[in-house]
């Protein structure tokens, strides 16, 4: 029975939102170009080592949480039990994931919310476009002194909306999508991209949001006090001042949601500054964004994930503020509720009965935090809104391995392990980086196939593997090859090490030094010592 | 085939390898719900956490406490008051004597609870463990915007709703979201970001003082 | 010794390939401190490779006839001990899914009646033959660096800190961030070599701020990819294997 080379016909996450490179945009224009077309990791990777403040931030703020969450997580002496709990929650509603939608909708719908479903981004996005557009039908557009006021709707921090890149295309429907997390606005002021699930400016330090907050605020709304200087708790007040006159105003919220309980429908958003809740309370009509992977059977089951959720993501014993909802309630909060559930890839995960285990994250960020390579580098040389460890499974899996970056995301790793340990719903991601791994290599192997004159073993690592392997399975080859060791030491004379090399020993010899080879194997001396082994 | 049925098509398919029996069944969770982690010292945990945010926790007996909330609002040198219509009508009452202006949720709308300094309310639950404080927004709590627009939230919650972690909170605010569907707020501390450099800054959007007055009598 | 805690044991010494040509001294020292303890050893000539290199690179149709060798070389021995903790792992945690992946019922069950035997020495020792003081002398300042794979995928616990502390003359030095990895993991050392240089540069770092006169580990390759910055680097702190200083006695002692 082979399991893994099953192919799916299920397609992969469909294509972005076009961009609106038009001139009236109203909302900071992220850096051109799509993610997808993103160099592959270790090129970008190269282009992050060379940015030394970002180094520094990134070395200094992982230290930091990764000794926080230590510290949290060993007060809570049942850890492991919640995270097998946790496990198995997920496993039991990926298992039964159309049965547990289906009652989620009823219940949400039985709430007084409207459900849609999107097969991929463009259909979610169309469907948000116009749920945003009726809701602001009756919207006088004006101009209040700072800008046009009117077509706008505030948002709280998604992955979701992310992925599917709906700031775009909401901005090339005319609407302006404002992100209210902290983080979030300083990426966005700063026509930037999100490095990390949970602190997306990580990269930044409080020198650059001061000159990012002085420099663009202004222009979108309520401007930085002149005399703002660097101390995030003055920063923070900059973003509260700037940020609360669109919260007042504001018709439409958008939001994702971290758990969506079938057995009840309540959504439930996790969050620390309030900016969640301001975009999920104060606006008429509120959209939540879903991926179907994130329901919960049932209510109860809340109780684990909030407690392993807030250790691993903020390293805290609890975020500042949850929001549960369940359906309009009369008189408080939106009048209006949609949903709109969103596949785009997810099903063709699921369909894969060893990568499908990557589908219980929760989007904690705990294994970029701990993983030694993204801190190294930070969120943007992955290419994709999923960086870290889980985004090298999960983007290749999403959109598939036909892109040079996807191709290069599941070999961005050491395969350490320090992920696995931390990670609260226990995915095995170091064995499905190798599985990922082979799956690049046989859709190689199967493009090869498909383009005559390019065989497979013509290029360079396939052969050394292939070869390799090959002499590696009988001992007689890999004696009769591991003869000659010596050889190399006996004409470099009496030098401790080897200096640099030619390419491509190079990318190993050109900050390493490498020791003189043996002048005989163990295997040579065994049978010199010994007389011939057993067998 | 419109989306739904198409992606709920897509899913079943994907699923085939998984046997018809109940979810239950097929993947057990061993994992016993409901549980309190200790029983002594509930309230002693529940202030040292709470404080742990840097919201400040004041003790008192029933009597105490319409004193206790115009004591935090005159340290805090609050003006403005809104309060819910279901809240105590001796906390009212106290408040209506003093100087602060008494605002009702009539309902007040956004800008009028943006030039509002404060709110008073009560509680549905306490989680000791974490330091947090569970609304389930009945009328002694009032509608969410309003412990969330004024910069301070003086909250009053009894002894005996506080309990000791997650599981039993969750336990106890169930009824309101399976019976009444009532929206829930969990609260741990004031407002707070870690997004420039991991450095916690206490208040941005949400009320930036949380006041927590625990009644014990 | 009354009876030594190896006697009537017959142990398959597993070199490992990268251990066979580059780093013969190790599997020299594993075999002399089993025997040392009593053990019977012997070295199947069959055994070349557990496959990692090509798996890890994504190449499992390439790997299976290299876990075939392997099972084929090391069936029938109750203990198959070697000096790798990550060679140890992939054979444990890897061998199986390979086997699967073939689709291969006959290697699979071949495969679960030989990878329960497979042990790192340092877990050998304490585990197996319950000893921590294996009579070695090594009168020298060391670092211990766990390596990812054998505390992550072997799990060898704290097995080769109790070796270590056990040896007579010996200091044993506190390494900063022991837990974090080294920046070689097999190909990605070749695939991301900046990511990877700059991994082993924190390492050798912490390595050189402790004062140790030798970096011990229970991987040669991550003390070839630590060292080999510290040679460039011109630092004096000199690579060896956990298994060489357990081997070191009094008479031989380095």
């Amino acid at each position: 029975m082979t399991l893994v080379h099953r192919q799916s016909t299920i397609p992969v996450a469909g294509p972005p939102a076009p961009r609106y490179e038009g001139p009236n945009r109203r909302t900071p224009a992220p850096p051109a170009g799509e993610l997808v077309d993103s160099p592959g990791f270790p090129t970008a990777a190269r282009r992050e080592l060379d940015l030394p403040v970002q180094r520094g931030n990134l070395h200094q703020a992982m230290t930091t949480i990764r000794t926080k969450r230590q510290q949290c997580v060993s007060e809570l002496d049942h850890w492991e039990e919640l995270r097998l709990a946790g496990e198995a929650i997920k496993n039991r509603t990926l298992r039964h994931l159309d049965s547990y939608l289906v009652q989620l909708e009823e219940n949400l719908t039985a709430a007084g919310a409207t459900v849609h479903w999107a097969r991929d981004a463009a259909e979610a996005n169309r469907i948000i476009t116009g749920l945003v557009k009726e809701a602001l039908a009756d919207e006088e557009v004006h101009y209040d002194g700072t800008g046009v006021v009117g077509d706008e709707v505030v948002k709280v921090k998604s992955m979701v909306t992310q992925e599917i890149d709906m700031n775009e295309a909401l901005e090339a429907a005319g609407v302006a999508a404002w992100e209210t997390d902290l983080a979030e606005i300083i990426v966005q002021l700063g026509h930037d991209r999100p490095s990390h699930f949970l602190v997306p400016a990580i990269h930044r330090n409080r020198a650059e949001v001061r000159e990012i907050f002085l420099a663009e605020m202004g222009t979108y709304g309520k401007p930085a006090p002149p005399d703002l200087d660097s101390e995030p708790r003055n920063l923070a007040g900059a973003a509260r001042l700037h940020l609360r006159e669109k919260f007042l105003r504001a018709k439409v919220g958008i939001s994702g949601a971290n758990f969506a309980v079938a057995d009840t429908g309540t959504l439930v958003v996790v969050e620390s500054e309030g900016n969640g809740r301001m975009c999920l309370t104060l606006p008429q009509t509120l959209i939540s964004v879903v991926g179907v992977e994130k329901v919960l059977p049932t209510f109860d089951d809340l109780e684990v994930f909030l407690q392993l959720l807030p250790r691993s993501s903020t390293a805290e014993r609890m975020n500042p503020y949850t929001s549960m909802w369940t359906g309009p309630t009369g008189g408080d909060g939106p009048e209006k509720m949609h949903v709109v559930l969103l596949d785009n890839g997810r099903s063709r995960v699921l369909a894969d009965r060893i990568g499908r285990e990557a589908l219980r994250c929760i989007r904690c960020s705990a294994c970029l935090n701990v993983c030694p390579v993204y801190e190294k580098v930070g969120g943007h040389a992955y290419g994709s809104v999923y960086p870290g460890p889980i985004g090298s499974i999960l983007t290749p899996q999403l959109r598939g391995t036909t892109s040079a970056v996807d191709r290069s995301l599941p070999f961005a790793s050491s395969l350490c392990g320090a992920c696995f340990e931390v990670c609260p719903v226990r995915i095995p991601i170091p064995e499905l980086l190798v599985y990922m791994r082979n799956q690049v290599v046989e859709s190689k192997k199967a493009e090869a196939k498909s383009k005559p004159g390019m065989p497979f073993l013509a290029h360079g690592e396939p052969a050394a593997m292939t070869g390799a392997a090959w002499m590696m399975a009988d001992s007689r080859r890999w004696s009769a090859a591991t003869k000659g060791v010596g050889l190399s030491g006996r004409i470099l004379g009496k030098a401790d090490h080897l200096g640099p090399m030619p390419w491509p020993l190079s990318k190993w010899t050109n900050a390493r030094d490498v020791p003189i080879p043996p002048q005989e194997s163990f295997r040579s001396w065994y049978k010199r010592e010994r007389g011939g082994g057993s067998r | 085939m419109n989306a739904r049925e198409e992606i709920l098509t897509r899913i079943r398919t994907a699923l085939q390898d998984v046997p018809e029996v109940a979810p239950e069944v097929d993947v057990p969770v061993e994992w016993e719900y409901h549980r309190a982690t200790r029983t002594e010292g509930v309230l002693d945990l529940f202030v040292e956490r709470v404080e742990d945010y840097k919201a400040a926790v004041v003790r008192a007996n029933s009597g105490e406490v319409p004193g206790r909330i115009v004591e935090a609002l005159n340290a805090h040198d609050v003006h403005s008051v809104v309060l819910p219509a279901g809240l105590d009508p001796t906390w009212r009452a106290a408040l209506e004597a003093s100087e602060i202006e008494v605002r009702d949720d009539t309902p007040l709308d956004r800008a009028q609870l943006d030039t509002t300094d404060a709110v008073v309310t009560a509680a549905c639950v306490g989680a000791a463990e974490t330091g947090t404080i569970f609304l389930d927004h009945r009328p002694d709590q009032g509608r969410r915007a309003l412990t969330l627009v004024p910069d301070m939230h003086v909250c009053v919650i009894r002894a005996d709703q506080v309990v000791s972690d997650v599981p039993e909170a969750i336990t106890r605010v169930a009824p309101s979201v399976r019976e009444n569907q009532l929206p829930v707020t969990m609260i741990s501390g004031g407002s707070a970001t870690s997004d420039i450099e991991l450095s916690r800054v206490e208040g941005v959007h949400g009320p930036r003082t949380l006041h927590v007055v625990l009644v014990q009598d | 010794m009354a009876t030594k805690p190896g006697e009537g044991m017959r142990v398959a010494l597993f070199a490992t390939c990268a251990n066979d040509v580059m780093f013969p001294d190790t599997p020299k020292a594993v075999l002399s401190i089993l025997e040392r303890l009593g053990c019977s050893v012997e070295f199947p000539e069959k055994q070349t490779c557990c496959g990692q290199p090509f798996a890890n690179t994504g190449y499992f149709d390439e790997t299976v006839p290299v876990v075939r060798n392997f099972v084929d070389a090391f069936g029938g021995y109750d203990y198959i001990v070697g000096p790798s903790g990550s060679c140890v792992g992939a054979v444990r945690e890897q061998h199986e899914m390979l086997a699967e992946h073939a689709g291969d019922a006959g290697l699979a069950r071949d495969v679960s009646l030989v990878a329960p035997h497979v042990y790192d020495i340092s877990e050998f020792l304490v585990n197996v033959l319950n000893v921590t003081d294996v009579g070695a002398y090594f009168p020298h300042k060391v670092t211990y660096h766990p390596t990812c794979h054998s505390i992550r995928v072997a799990k060898v616990g704290d097995a080769p800190m109790r070796l270590l502390q056990s040896v007579k003359g010996i200091t044993v030095l506190d390494l900063p961030d022991s837990d974090r990895c080294c920046g070689f993991g097999g190909t990605f050392a070749m695939k991301n070599p900046d990511i990877s240089t700059a991994m082993a540069a924190d390492k050798a770092r912490h390595v050189a701020g402790t004062g140790a006169e030798y970096l011990v580990a229970g991987d040669n390759l991550c003390l070839l990819n630590v060292s080999g910055v510290i040679a460039r680097q011109g630092g004096g702190v000199k690579p060896i294997h956990l298994a060489e200083i357990l081997a070191s006695t009094e008479g031989s002692a380095a």
